[in-house]
């Protein structure tokens, strides 16, 4: 995400070529993604989880569920936090420490994506309406950095919380007694982000990390089921146009749906 | 302690919770140079926001080891007052304030010559002293124009204005209720003469017909609020100018 010098010049003016005559240095297409691959379930204590591998780039989700007291102005719905960890040993330029402006970033758009589109059915979680409720917490781990993190994080999050089981249990008392079994996480919506970058004045999907080091700006539009926009953020230094930001938006379009079918099987 | 949230934020004739049209900017007030020590500043009231932008520099990176070798450094700070929201807010910079530093520095470095002051900095700090919906937007209208008072040289003034669905209807400069009642909000800031837009936002629920139609509602929003902003500008420097040929 930040712009070093680990590209070199004579590369970064490859790629811009590459991309006004509509190629890409890796050979994909203006709109193509790098390969996507999903894995779920791979962390047994974790209530749910999933691994995205979006070409070189590498995102683990958790979801844990714990109990917790809900936000005063909706009291009886469940929680729902993002919270997004750069951790240093995917990539040299990630360093410990508290969560930087770009994780915190990351979390929120991804978090955006999920709360607009109402993925979970948060009323279901409640368990005495302004005391206690579930708070589901989505851990973002990015495990290598190889480009559009926001897409592999959007794309793992959700996949980890169709993968999120809940246990039964019953109210005795205003106690919570866990009962045997698990039933899924209630989840209602599917949203998907296409991350764009502008580069020579063309917007491609899915940059990869040297592209996002060539790219004046970067565009995420996410959309729910319907192909409705739910969430939208601009980054980076750049600036779009109108016309351009509607070409992104026709090409969300059909790239949400075939990211969705990949991901949501049935 | 918690507002009780009206039944309906627009009424049968079509008139918004605060007597406005669809299209209606809230009532802007905007001052410039209203700061003793910084080196460009500017106020705006939008509603009942009201918002200071600061600008220090061209000056001397510190710590030094974030100067950049080609272009100077620019910085940003949105920042809320404890007292400028209903409950308190703690004045530890929130997740939001992180981010929204980050957007709007990005929504503003497009319209500064950097190169111009390699290794130098230049800090942006803007406080919220009273919210009502579209912080944010203000902050960058009044930022812009505090890097202008200070003199440092610019593509373009950014000016940023939201906008929205509210009950259905699509309406200009969400105030606070209407943000927290409605369906979406899409704040977005631009640079006028050059039509680049430099932030762009959004949460809700639009389909891809009212999202074209809610960003064209926010860019007649900013070019109304560009008009004001560049008279404001311009009758400083008339001032300036009277006062010298005195």
């Amino acid at each position: 995400m930040s712009s070093s010098s680990m590209v070199t010049r004579v590369k970064q003016k490859r790629i811009a070529e590459l991309i006004s005559s509509g190629k890409r240095l890796d050979g994909r297409g203006l709109t193509d993604y790098r390969e996507i691959k999903l894995e779920v379930g791979i962390i047994e204590r974790a209530e749910g989880s999933a691994r995205v591998r979006l070409g070189k780039t590498e995102v683990m989700v958790g979801t844990k569920i714990e109990v917790g007291q809900p936000f005063p102005d909706v009291p009886n719905e469940g929680v729902l936090t993002v919270n997004a960890e750069l951790v240093p040993l995917a990539s040299p330029t990630f360093e410990p420490g508290p969560p930087d402006e770009n994780s915190i970033e990351l979390a929120r758009i991804v978090d955006r994506g999920i709360r607009e589109s109402k993925v979970i059915e948060l009323e279901k979680l409640c368990i005495e309406p302004g005391k206690k409720v579930f708070v589901v917490f989505i851990d973002v781990y990015v495990l290598n950095h190889d480009g559009n993190l926001i897409d592999a994080s959007a794309m793992a999050a959700l996949a980890a919380l169709l993968n999120t089981k809940m246990f039964n249990y019953e109210v005795e008392g205003g106690e919570i007694k866990i009962k045997p079994g698990y039933t899924p996480l209630p989840i209602r919506n599917y949203p998907m982000a296409v991350t764009f970058a502008k580069i020579n004045d063309k917007v491609v999907v899915d940059p990869w990390l040297e592209e996002e080091q060539v790219m004046e700006t970067r565009l995420t539009i996410t959309m729910d089921k319907e192909g409705k926009i739910c969430a939208i953020q601009k980054g980076g230094y750049g600036y779009f146009t109108l016309p351009q930001i509607l070409e992104a938006v026709k090409i969300a379009q059909e790239k949400t749906e075939e990211l969705r079918k990949l991901m949501v099987k049935g | 302690m918690s507002k009780r949230k009206p039944k309906k934020l627009i009424d049968e004739n079509d008139v918004r919770i605060d007597g406005r049209k669809f299209d209606e900017l809230r009532p802007v007030k905007i001052e410039v140079g209203i700061l003793g020590n910084a080196d460009g500043s500017a106020y705006i009231e939008q509603g009942k926001n009201k918002i200071l932008a600061a600008v220090y520099g061209p000056k001397e990176v510190h710590p030094r080891h974030l100067a950049l070798p080609d272009r100077a450094l620019l910085r940003c700070r949105y920042h809320m007052a404890p007292f400028s929201v209903e409950e308190r807010k703690s004045p530890a910079p929130s997740r939001r304030e992180v981010e929204l530093s980050k957007v709007i520095r990005e929504a503003l470095e497009p319209s500064v010559f950097v190169e111009y002051y390699p290794r130098a900095s230049i800090d942006i700090f803007i406080e919220v002293l009273q919210a009502d919906g579209g912080t944010r937007c203000a902050g960058i209208t009044a930022a812009s124009l505090a890097l202008a008072d200070a003199g440092i040289p610019m593509r373009d003034l950014v000016v940023a204005c939201a906008a929205g669905k509210v009950e259905g209807r699509l309406v200009v400069d969400l105030t606070d209720l209407e943000d927290k009642g409605g369906e979406a909000d899409l704040p977005l800031a631009l640079m006028p003469n050059l039509n680049a837009i430099t932030l762009l936002q959004m949460d809700g629920n639009l389909t891809t017909d009212e999202f074209e139609k809610v960003v064209n509602l926010a860019i007649n929003g900013c070019r109304n609020l560009y008009t004001l902003q560049k008279e404001v500008l311009k009758s400083k420097y008339i001032a300036v100018k009277e006062a010298v040929e005195e």
